[in-house]
């Protein structure tokens, strides 16, 4: 699928280093090792590439940017909500972690297949620390977000690997989003078909969080 | 873990699919839809019934053709897809029925799992039905429903139903991962991975309704993020091994 098609003029006037407008596209991946936890992630990396071109960079370094503001999101949180239960801030440290291995899993992926890693934008959540409620409401958007940015990014994957990997990252982004949801007595689940997000509307959705 | 989460999802929920039937019934929208797909890269759940119906127009709607018509490699892309949307299809099949043979027990008496289980039971239900809609307009057969034996499960109480459940889900969330990157219609690689985070969610919340916790399963399906950062796929061997015990 051609990238052009992904660009959206928006992005251009967001100062998110290191990243072309076409790199916005879907998030995820390469967590080869981890997701294929048997193979080797230099052989993973090489049959991606080689399947790939460079289109896969593009859209590992926009799962990349995303993942960035989850990791700065929660590693926030951790320290700065304040009336969060015992089992909410284990709730957040846990999503962080896992936020930050996807953080990692991405850079050394995306190096790997020899691209440039997004650098990591600088970040601004405002009010959202302010209370528990502000906190866990901003969390539900943002991992429906993640969920709804790699559902529809996904399917302009190139490598099967690489897809596989992407796989392995929503579906775990899909758990956080329901156990963010079940805290604040939402439901897990609201719809029978999960929705795909494109660039225009994730962007949307993230433009407040990332300062100029 | 009820101190924990509190079940309190207050009646209705949000019902999406009458627009996506809408869609698929209706060519004019057919037409935006894909002019909107082409333009913005989005996909959605509703395009794999788009790609059913077959618009000439899009080269990635698969629309089916006689074998003797069709490419040698398209009429077995066509095939692989189809196999893999009848896998899912008995998956769907098995968890519609594994919720409406619980609530239909009556084993469950909290009314909040009660209306945590009928919404996920009739998620599946939809789930069934897309698949099979999508499986006949792309020229396939859809496999008949399975037969399944709850009793034993429903037999051992409450807390290993709910057991049961969370561990059929995690199934389905491995092995829509686990085809993830064989299937070759995109849009019905996008209406796959609009469920797969949805059996995802549900596994998730079953989890953490047992009181599973986190992570920490190693190679088992525990914990609410069984497998930490990375979940993990399972092929279709080690799927239908593990279904085998709600076989009749």
């Amino acid at each position: 699928m051609a990238q052009s098609r992904l660009v959206a003029p928006e992005l251009a006037t967001i100062k998110v280093h290191g990243m072309t407008r076409e790199s916005f596209l879907l998030r995820s991946t390469l967590a080869g090792a981890a997701a294929f936890g048997t193979l080797s992630a230099t052989g993973l990396i090489t049959k991606a590439f080689a399947a790939s071109g460079g289109g896969d960079v593009d859209i590992l370094n926009y799962a990349l940017t995303l993942e960035h503001l989850e990791t700065e999101f929660y590693v926030q949180a951790a320290k700065r909500v304040k009336g969060l239960s015992d089992y909410e801030s284990r709730l957040t440290k846990e999503l962080r972690d896992n936020e930050s291995e996807h953080v990692d899993a991405l850079t050394a992926t995306i190096k790997q297949l020899g691209g440039k890693p997004a650098a990591k934008p600088m970040f601004d959540f405002g009010g959202a620390f302010g209370s528990r409620a502000t906190y866990l409401k901003t969390a539900n958007t943002l991992e429906d977000t993640g969920v709804s940015a790699y559902n529809g990014a996904a399917p302009m994957i190139k490598s099967g690997e690489v897809l596989g990997a992407a796989g392995g990252i929503v579906q775990v982004e899909a758990r956080h989003a329901a156990m963010i949801r079940l805290v604040r007595n939402k439901p897990p689940a609201p719809n029978a078909f999960d929705k795909a997000s494109d660039m225009d509307e994730v962007l949307k959705a993230v433009k407040p969080f990332i300062a100029a | 873990m009820g101190s924990i989460v509190n079940f309190e999802f207050g009646g209705t929920f949000p019902v999406t699919d009458s627009a996506l039937r809408e869609l698929a019934d209706d060519p004019s929208s057919r037409k935006r839809f894909f002019k909107m797909l082409g333009g913005a890269g989005a996909v959605s759940a509703a395009t794999v019934f788009l790609a059913a119906c077959g618009d000439d127009d899009d080269e990635s709607a698969s629309s089916p053709k006689p074998a003797a018509e069709d490419g040698k490699a398209d009429a077995k892309d066509n095939t692989s897809d189809l196999e893999i949307l009848n896998y899912a299809l008995t998956l769907e099949f098995l968890e519609a029925e594994f919720y409406r043979g619980v609530i239909d027990s009556g084993i469950v008496k909290d009314q909040k799992v009660v209306s945590l289980a009928k919404k996920f039971g009739s998620t599946e239900q939809e789930h069934v039905d897309a698949l099979t809609a999508t499986i006949e307009k792309l020229g396939g057969k859809p496999v008949a429903k399975p037969k399944t034996n709850f009793g034993p499960t429903l037999d051992k109480g409450l807390k290993a139903v709910l057991e049961a459940a969370a561990d059929v889900e995690n199934l389905g969330a491995a092995a829509y991962l686990g085809q993830a990157g064989s299937i070759k219609n995109k849009e019905v690689l996008a209406a796959a991975l609009a469920i797969h985070s949805v059996e995802a969610r549900h596994a998730a919340a079953l989890n953490t309704l047992v009181g599973r916790g986190f992570g920490s399963g190693k190679g088992g399906l525990k914990g609410a993020l069984p497998d930490g950062a990375f979940a993990k796929p399972m092929d279709m061997k080690a799927v239908l091994n593990a279904v085998q015990p709600f076989l009749a």
